[in-house]
């Protein structure tokens, strides 16, 4: 035996209490379940926010707490116990795996069907990355052109610290505190999310896409975005991933915020594929999202959104066209499989005069599913020569889904001119068995006919994400036809 | 190349085809011809593998080999083709588009690449040339808007670009005026050779005036009740059904 000095104990003692302080440090990093006053000052207090944001938070907190959860929507769910979430968990800073064979088969053989890189799946899935190097540059270089031309893209916790004027000017006044239940609860709990700010005359020479993001993790289920595109500059956003989003978090209540100021246009492309759930519907994401875009003078907004996630979704991207001149677009594709539920459309607000919208939307239900539209066209006394037009389109797979459409409009000047078009369609044996005697199976005549469907919207997303998003369609509906 | 012996087959337990019997060879042209209701178009769906009918007796063998239990797609890679008497619209899918898929999925089914689309272009440009066809329409939507003679011009088109062994034509002719019928017809003509064949299904005779059956074939009530050569069809557009029929029932 060798001897074992008191300084030997002693530095052993040093290195094990550093292991277990460390370790005790991260376990404590979640918060206790349940909501209350001190829960939220506690989280704003850990993102280390000045004390102007903890009050914003803990107004929203007040008026959350008078509110009800709506119940409007056209879908059925067991309501989540808001006293039984944790509301606040640190990221994790440790690989959920060692290497790719610990992860699900399914969820790689989705991956390689979406053709995702060996060290994208390892980043989507939380396996521990050797190469990081490749992310960590391409993300610099991103920052840098972006720092050039003036860009601010950061988190919105680092943009609270680093440009709070921008934030605390812009900040609630699309989506204010007390807008709905859901975006009351965010605002006092968000946890992360992204900014991003474009100056005057500047047009973003790239897609902003989160996938970039540096210190992207962990953004957590109560998300925040803003996004202000100053006179005259021009932005194109995507959001989302193509890639399976597994998550243990059922409840998620995202708020998007978006300002186009004059002669400015936003494009905001949304892909999203949350856990839908399994085949018997259990499990899945409940998605309850506030996205709203304010447009000042001759600005315009585009919402393009492909949604095949979640297991029930909640959301409806809007246009206030305050300026005059102003233009709002919405395109939608929401897939609904298995026992999925989708209630989602838009609201075109006119106030200024020569205001026009244009809404897309195409639903594909297949199994057991529900996918309604909900959309308002709301032409105030102001907005003289506004117009909209409308086109739904449903496509039904089967005879156990449903496809429902809920058009509203409020029209208070008779100088409006609206149009709505509406079709549903069911993919029949005849096409069906058209595409088989060309030597097309069944499983790909589907995706023939859906992405045939939703052409006018694929049409309108980056052509990369076009490609990744019809992908995702086919394997969306794979099986859905017996 | 055909070969059905003795087929039967019904749909939601009602039979239609009772006992069919009959021989194709490469570089043949039938005609099969009868009155409404015969089961003409059951037997072109039956060959071509639509699974609401069930063969309930007999086989059907192409190229010596048994198809009657090979999906749809699996017979259309082994060469057979139907010209459909309704094309179904595809909105939003180009007849471009719908061809190089069906292309695609065929050449999968051999083990074959993707044809590259130096290539596809060529044959579209030859195929359409050959047919006469302006390449405009082949950027539409597949039959969505089509009028009559465009939906069956466009189906010959596929067959052009498919070159199957074994063409069906389903009452080609039917919604067709005389110059549409004369488009097609030629086009179907300007395709055959010694080693393909052609199954052509009509009601009436004018079809056959610009597509020359070797052989004739009457159905009635399920069966091939008379057979002969293109003579029969005249005899038959100038004296109707009725005396099929009565020579039936005797």
């Amino acid at each position: 035996m060798s001897k074992y000095t008191e300084d030997d104990l002693r530095e052993e003692l040093k290195t094990k209490e550093y292991e277990y302080g460390f370790y005790t440090d991260i376990a404590s990093d979640t918060f206790p379940i349940g909501l209350n006053e001190d829960i939220v000052r506690a989280i704003s207090l850990k993102k280390g926010e000045p004390e102007w944001m903890t009050n914003w938070r803990l107004e929203a907190f007040k008026a959350w707490k008078e509110m009800t959860e709506p119940e409007w929507a056209n879908v059925n769910y067991v309501k989540p116990d808001f006293q039984a979430i944790s509301y606040y968990s640190a990221p994790n800073s440790k690989p959920k795996y060692d290497s790719l064979d610990e992860v699900d088969p399914e969820l790689l053989a989705t991956f390689a069907k979406l053709g995702i890189s060996l060290d994208e799946q390892k980043k989507l899935t939380g396996v521990a990355m050797d190469v990081v190097v490749d992310s960590v540059s391409v993300a610099t270089s991103f920052k840098k052109t972006l720092g050039e031309k003036g860009i601010i893209f950061c988190s919105i916790s680092e943009a609270i610290k680093e440009h709070p004027e921008l934030v605390k000017k812009y900040i609630g006044t699309i989506v204010p505190q007390r807008d709905n239940f859901y975006a009351a609860l965010n605002s006092a709990v968000f946890s992360d999310g992204s900014f991003c700010y474009i100056p005057k005359g500047v047009r973003c020479p790239m897609e902003l896409s989160t996938y970039f993001r540096i210190n992207q993790a962990g953004t957590g289920q109560f998300e925040r975005t803003l996004l202000i595109a100053d006179e005259g500059s021009y932005v194109s956003y995507l959001e989302g991933c193509t890639a399976p989003s597994r998550d243990e978090n059922q409840l998620h209540a995202a708020v998007v915020e978006l300002i186009a100021l004059d002669d400015a246009e936003i494009k905001y492309s949304t892909v999203q594929n949350w856990y839908p759930g399994n085949s018997e519907g259990k499990g899945g994401v409940y998605n309850f999202v506030t996205k709203r875009g304010l447009c000042e003078k001759n600005a315009k907004i585009s919402w393009t959104q492909v949604e095949t996630g979640s297991a029930v979704t909640w959301k409806y991207p809007s246009c206030v066209l305050k300026g005059d001149n102003s233009v709002g677009e919405f395109y939608s594709i929401a897939v609904t499989n298995n026992f999925q539920q989708a209630d989602t459309g838009t609201k075109m607000v006119h106030l200024g005069k020569n205001t026009k919208s244009t809404i897309i939307s195409k639903g594909i239900s297949a199994g057991k599913s529900q996918n309604s539209y909900r959309g308002l066209v709301k032409i105030s006394p102001n907005a003289d020569n506004a117009r909209n037009f409308s086109q739904c389109d449903s496509l039904l797979m089967g005879n156990e889904c449903g496809a429902h459409t809920f058009p509203y409009i409020e029209a208070k000047n008779k100088t409006a001119k609206i149009e709505h078009e509406a079709t549903t369609s069911k993919i029949g044996e005849d096409q069906i068995f058209y595409c088989n005697q060309r030597g097309i199976d069944t499983e790909k005549a589907i995706a023939l006919i859906v992405n045939g469907f939703s052409k006018d919207v694929l049409n309108k997303l980056p052509m990369e994400f076009a490609v990744e998003a019809q992908k995702l369609l086919e394997i969306s509906l794979e099986g859905s036809v017996g | 190349m055909l070969k059905i012996e003795n087929l039967h087959a019904s749909v939601e337990d009602k039979g239609i085809l009772k006992g069919i019997n009959l021989e194709i060879k490469a570089g043949e042209v039938h005609a099969i011809m009868g009155p409404n209701g015969s089961g003409k178009s059951t037997l072109a769906s039956v060959i071509a593998g639509k699974e609401e009918y069930e063969v309930t007796k007999g086989n059907i063998v192409f190229n010596g080999e048994d198809i009657e239990d090979l999906a749809a797609e699996e017979r259309a890679h082994k060469g057979i083709f139907l010209s459909f008497q309704y094309p179904v619209e595809i909105p939003g899918v180009s007849v471009t588009n719908f061809m190089k898929t069906a292309i695609n999925e065929t050449r999968k089914a051999k083990g074959l690449e993707d044809m590259p689309a130096k290539d596809m272009l060529k044959l579209i440009r030859e195929k359409s040339e050959l047919l006469e066809i302006d390449r405009k329409f082949l950027s539409r939507s597949l039959n969505e808007g089509f009028s009559g003679g465009e939906k069956k011009r466009n189906e010959i088109f596929q067959m052009a670009m498919l070159e199957p062994q074994l063409a069906i034509l389903d009452e080609t002719d039917s919604g067709l005026d005389i110059d549409a019928l004369r488009i097609v017809a030629n086009g179907v003509n300007k395709l055959k050779s010694k080693d393909n064949a052609v199954l052509v299904i009509t009601h009436y005779q004018r079809l056959l005036d610009y597509i020359v059956p070797d052989f004739v074939h009457v159905l009635y009530n399920g069966r091939i009740v008379k057979s002969g050569g293109k003579e029969l069809a005249h005899e038959l557009e100038e004296k109707g059904y009725d005396w099929i029929k009565e020579e039936v029932n005797a």
